[in-house]
């Protein structure tokens, strides 16, 4: 059973852009120059980093490694697609490649359809205000840190739930999920639509 | 949508779930109407797809396949072109758009279909492991005293609905889990619409309910 690698990252050789702090503005630029000028260099740097790890996750989430390979290639593909929906104030480039890697395992694993929100009125801004985004991406970066802070049997089960080998039931059965990691980044996220919405 | 006065929120697995994906659809689809009148849960949404970024920036790499690069780059310039800006959604002053879209149309689309002592249901298209009901319970009427085997989850859309628990009105949820039994009863001031969705069959106290169960698919 492949396992995730806790301390180290894996260079597996497909790019030279990983490495062990990745400085996550790297990514945000690079989402802009996907999104505003079409940039094919930048979409290869996003690629060589992320796409490889779309793939683990969807193997660690129960797919063969044909399916993870096409899966992770349409995500990479939607990515594009969809750059124009990319808003550094609400998600980390990590965070919404994450949900739409979810949504094609939802789409090609479960063959389900998948019910989406409304959007909220505001969009996404053509000039997203800076403070914003940039208090999201460092506040993103804490929820990595006490992510990987956290004893091995708590970040078991987080990881458990996320690559669904926990049903939403078996999640409210455990006690040991430590959900106060997240408590910041939701206070974070109340502030900015109570700010937008004035 | 506008902001409501919401007391009954999702709680945190069902809201790790739905960002995890892994929720049966009938459930994805209450909780997708509920975020989309309650922005706290919109926020905490926010938050727990936050940790799904982060265990998907420390699961690892898989080597992807020799030119999956210029594979990919090719799949978008064929794509290119036929960019997607889907319609806008639509919804109506009961119906968010998550709803909207399942029934097709605004509440007058509703195929309704009585159940018994003025109560309506309209069963909506989902996949089988779990099942969503729209229900109509005329003002002061109840729902026939139940039990769960799973979970349940009520979402009121219009109206209020009260139980041996609490009040809920629009935006409220309720979840109820296994054993909990209970008669929600529609507030007398107007007609109660709620989304209902069960990933179990309810167990109806009375014989005659039982007998019609699997009629009504309840």
């Amino acid at each position: 059973m492949w396992r995730p690698n806790r301390r180290k990252e894996v260079d597996d050789g497909v790019g030279s852009t990983d490495r062990t702090t990745p400085d996550k503005d790297v990514w945000v630029a690079c989402m802009v120059a996907v999104r505003d000028a079409r940039d094919e260099a930048a979409f290869a740097r996003l690629f060589e980093h992320f796409a490889p790890r779309v793939k683990a996750f969807l193997i660690r989430s129960g797919a063969e490694a044909t399916l993870a390979e096409e899966c992770a290639q349409e995500t990479m593909v939607t990515l594009w697609h969809k750059a124009h929906l990319f808003d550094p104030g609400r998600a980390s480039v990590a965070t919404w490649i994450f949900t739409i890697a979810r949504n094609r395992r939802i789409d090609a694993l479960r063959r389900q359809k998948r019910p989406e929100p409304e959007d909220l009125p505001w969009g996404p801004e053509p000039e997203p205000d800076q403070a914003d985004a940039l208090a999201l991406q460092q506040e993103s970066e804490h929820l990595g840190a006490a992510l990987a802070a956290l004893p091995d049997k708590q970040r078991v089960l987080i990881e458990k739930a996320y690559f669904g080998d926990l049903t939403h039931s078996e999640i409210a059965a455990e006690t040991g999920l430590p959900l106060g990691t997240i408590k910041s980044r939701i206070r974070l996220a109340l502030d900015r639509l109570r700010h937008a919405m004035k | 949508m506008t902001m409501q006065d919401i007391n009954h929120h999702l709680t945190d697995p069902l809201l790790m779930a739905y960002a995890a994906g892994t929720l049966p659809e009938a459930f994805s689809l209450t909780v997708a109407t509920h975020v989309s009148m309650c922005d706290e849960c919109r926020a905490r949404l926010g938050a727990f797809e936050s940790l799904g970024g982060a265990v998907l920036d420390r699961t690892g790499s898989v080597a992807m396949s020799a030119d999956s690069l210029g594979a990919t780059l090719a799949r978008i310039r064929e794509g290119n072109g036929q960019a997607e800006r889907p319609a806008p959604r639509r919804r109506d002053d009961v119906l968010p758009a998550p709803l909207h879209d399942y029934v097709g149309g605004g509440l007058d689309s509703v195929r309704w279909r009585p159940i018994g002592m003025g109560v309506k249901q309209a069963i909506l298209p989902t996949s089988r492991d779990a099942t969503a009901r729209l229900l109509y319970i005329p003002a002061g009427a109840a729902v026939p005293d139940h039990g769960h085997r799973g979970t349940e989850l009520t979402l009121v859309l219009q109206g209020a609905f009260v139980d041996e628990s609490d009040r809920y009105g629009r935006g409220d949820i309720e979840v109820a889990g296994e054993d909990m039994q209970h008669m929600p009863v529609a507030d007398i001031g107007a007609d109660c619409i709620c989304l209902a969705a069960t990933d179990a069959p309810l167990r109806f106290r009375g014989m005659i309910p039982r007998l019609a169960q699997p009629f009504l698919r309840i």
